[in-house]
């Protein structure tokens, strides 16, 4: 069994801010960090590993830095690791992200399953994973909570539907976005990282991908672009109530804001 | 492609020219400066740098422009799952019409599931005016091959400029994976939507964990994919004469095969963790005693969330340990947190402030928890609590289903 992880580096701390009149981000500082939800796919990998045996292979997309999180997730098991970098890349959306990394998969090849986090804490969309099976053409399953078996073709797992919990088997190849929790993350281990020192963290480059053609990646491949960055309103809604009546007041309150819904 | 090239006899100041970059693109070398691929194409480094050090060179060869009018409708992905129509799909019917109205379009909807036919007139009745219906049972549970050929086919029937999608388990996977399959925009999670009289969607949504707002457009691409969490927008509104036509449509049977096999559906148990509670009703000293915690517990399932309490309750043993707020009990941060008899005292509220929105009920003005309340209401709790539980019951809520 081959499984392949997708993880990324992330800003250390999400507490950016905008310089309003530059339009420019402020970070608190230029420190970075793999993207803790990645942590549990790794994490399920490696157990699913341990019990079904198999190799553990991580990828990631970004600056050349960003091979750190590949030799971080050696300190914590992973056989082997891929960087997918080149300039062609810079201001990819989800689109060409996803376009990217799946040539990347392909390059790769001979995948039975591809983990992804639920999310990462800079961009929030959650919706990589997805894309990517699309472009490999593998089912894909989201939300998932426990692996209850694998076998050579398939996987069984619970998936979180939100108001129910869903048993699926999905065919392998297949992908599949794992919740925070599922297993609770191992952490780097110094014998690992010494063991790994000399390990390569493997670049892959446009040319190396199927699909040369710069236009289906970086911001030329990307089609929703970003118009204007600026800071979130600041609340000011802070109020007294001390007047009579105010079980009404509240209930009407809390209908407004959409906690409570009036029968149609 | 765009790209930007350095142009180092401009720049005389390299470190400040590096720190030019928020993405730390631009390094410093031997050979002067150079941008890596940690570029993002910002371009500030064109319009903030030296003059003439930041070239941005344009494409040769200009992308081909689609033609807009081609694309003409809002289409609302409609969300049917367990013989239920999810709300978030009413609001985003609501939104769409909206939108609709600025644009001079017309609302469609979609609608996959088994057995769903008496779902449909619901969906003309919020004034829809086109809607597509694949009823089968291969739609019975969502599975990501055959939904995403019914929105796929919905799409390729009515041409729509612009897709929304409910920001569900389900829609966060059904939404890409056919955005993908379309090779075109998606904007995930948009807080606000707007559009311009040529069809461009201003999708506007939180990044960086809602410390910043980025406004996103899709402007050479068909068509316009948008998801939005449940709760984002306002219900649709009934309209007085529907007169949308229903369109019932199937797809060959390949279409609809799946990788994918439901073995078993259970419902979800409600979380007994305060740390996942969207809601939380928390309760202090000021309920006076334990045999009142059942009115606070009545109000928590009410609302669909859990009962939270400070330190003083575990000390008298009223409420279990796992339930407390504070340094040192858990950290919240739900949705809503309804605070009753609480004054707030610096370590209760360490583990609470950062709650989306804070309702303090307290007969104390003055009490701290007035100062970090969005709503303070200066009453007897068990004077309000009572009455709001009244009125709940009274107006029976379809109550809260995500």
């Amino acid at each position: 069994m081959r499984y392949l992880v997708l993880i990324k580096q992330v800003p250390l701390s999400s507490n950016v801010a905008i310089d309003e009149k530059t339009g420019t981000i402020k970070r608190e500082s230029g420190e970075a960090k793999m993207n803790p939800y990645d942590l549990y796919a790794l994490e399920t990998a490696l157990r699913l590993r341990e019990t079904y045996e198999g190799v553990v292979s991580v990828l990631t997309m970004g600056p050349p830095q960003a091979g750190s999180v590949v030799r971080e997730s050696f300190m914590m098991g992973a056989d082997e690791g891929f960087l997918l970098t080149d300039r062609a890349f810079a201001g990819s959306d989800v689109l060409a992200t996803s376009y990217a990394l799946s040539q990347a998969i392909k390059h790769i090849g001979n995948i039975d399953l591809v983990i992804c986090g639920k999310q990462t804490t800079d961009g929030d969309t959650a919706q990589v994973g997805a894309e990517c099976s699309e472009f490999l053409n593998i089912p894909c399953i989201s939300n998932v909570q426990r692996i209850i078996d694998v076998t050579e073709t398939a996987i069984t797992a619970e998936c979180d539907t939100g108001t129910t919990v869903e048993t699926v088997r999905v065919h392998l190849p297949a992908l599949m976005s794992v919740e925070k929790d599922i297993w609770q993350p191992r952490l780097p281990s110094f014998k690992l990282m010494c063991a790994t020192a000399q390990r390569p963290v493997k670049t892959l480059n446009l040319k190396d991908l199927a699909d040369t053609d710069e236009r289906h990646y970086g911001l030329k491949g990307s089609p929703t672009q970003v118009v204007r960055m600026f800071p979130p309103e600041e609340k000011s809604d802070y109020e007294i109530w001390n007047e009579e009546n105010l079980g009404e007041r509240l209930y009407q309150y809390l209908v407004s804001e959409k906690f409570l819904q009036e029968s149609v | 492609m765009s790209t930007i090239i350095v142009h180092n006899e401009f720049i005389q100041d390299t470190e400040s020219a590096a720190k030019l970059c928020p993405f730390g693109a631009i390094k410093t070398t031997a050979e002067g400066v150079l941008i890596d691929s940690s570029c993002r194409m910002c371009l500030l480094c064109v319009k903030k740098g030296p003059k003439g050090a930041f070239e941005l060179l344009q494409d040769d060869e200009p992308q081909k422009k689609i033609n807009k009018s081609e694309y003409d409708g809002i289409l609302v992905s409609v969300e049917c799952h367990q013989g239920h129509i999810h709300p978030v799909s009413i609001e985003l019917i609501g939104k769409a019409r909206e939108l609709a109205s600025i644009s001079n379009q017309k609302v469609f909807a979609c609608a996959a599931g088994a057995t769903i036919t008496s779902l449909i007139p619901e969906l003309l009745a919020y004034g829809v005016d086109t809607v597509c219906v694949y009823d089968d049972p291969e739609f019975t549970y969502f599975r990501v091959e055959p939904h995403t050929a019914a929105l796929e086919d919905a799409i390729g029937y009515l041409t729509p400029s612009v897709v929304l999608v409910g920001g569900t388990p389900i829609g966060r996977t059904l939404a890409p994976r056919t955005a993908a399959r379309l090779r075109t925009g998606l904007t995930a999670d948009c807080t606000s939507l707007d559009i311009q009289p040529n069809t461009d969607l201003d999708q506007i949504r939180p990044a960086f964990g809602g410390n910043i707002m980025a406004h996103i457009r899709t402007m050479n691409h068909r068509p316009q994919f948008a998801t939005v969490r449940y709760k984002i927008f306002d219900m649709a509104q009934k309209v007085d004469h529907p007169s949308g036509t229903i369109i019932y449509r199937s797809l060959d049977k390949r279409a609809l095969e799946s990788r994918i096999e439901v073995l078993d559906v259970q419902p979800k148990g409600v979380g007994t963790y305060i740390e996942e509670a969207e809601v939380i009703v928390a309760v202090g000293k000021g309920i006076q005693n334990d045999t009142n915690l059942g009115l606070f517990n009545e109000l928590a399932d009410l609302l669909g969330g859990q009962v939270a309490c400070s330190r003083p309750l575990v000390e008298n043993g009223w409420v279990e340990s796992r339930r407390q707020i504070g340094l040192s009990g858990r950290t919240v941060r739900p949705k809503l947190i309804i605070t009753c008899g609480i004054s707030g005292s610096v370590q209760f509220a360490a583990g609470m402030r950062g709650s989306q929105k804070i309702i303090a009920i307290n007969i104390d003005e003055h009490a701290p928890i007035m100062k970090i309340a969005h709503v303070g209401i200066v009453a007897d709790v068990f004077e309000i609590v009572p009455r709001l539980i009244e009125q709940i019951r009274q107006h029976k809520p379809l109550g809260d289903i995500a």
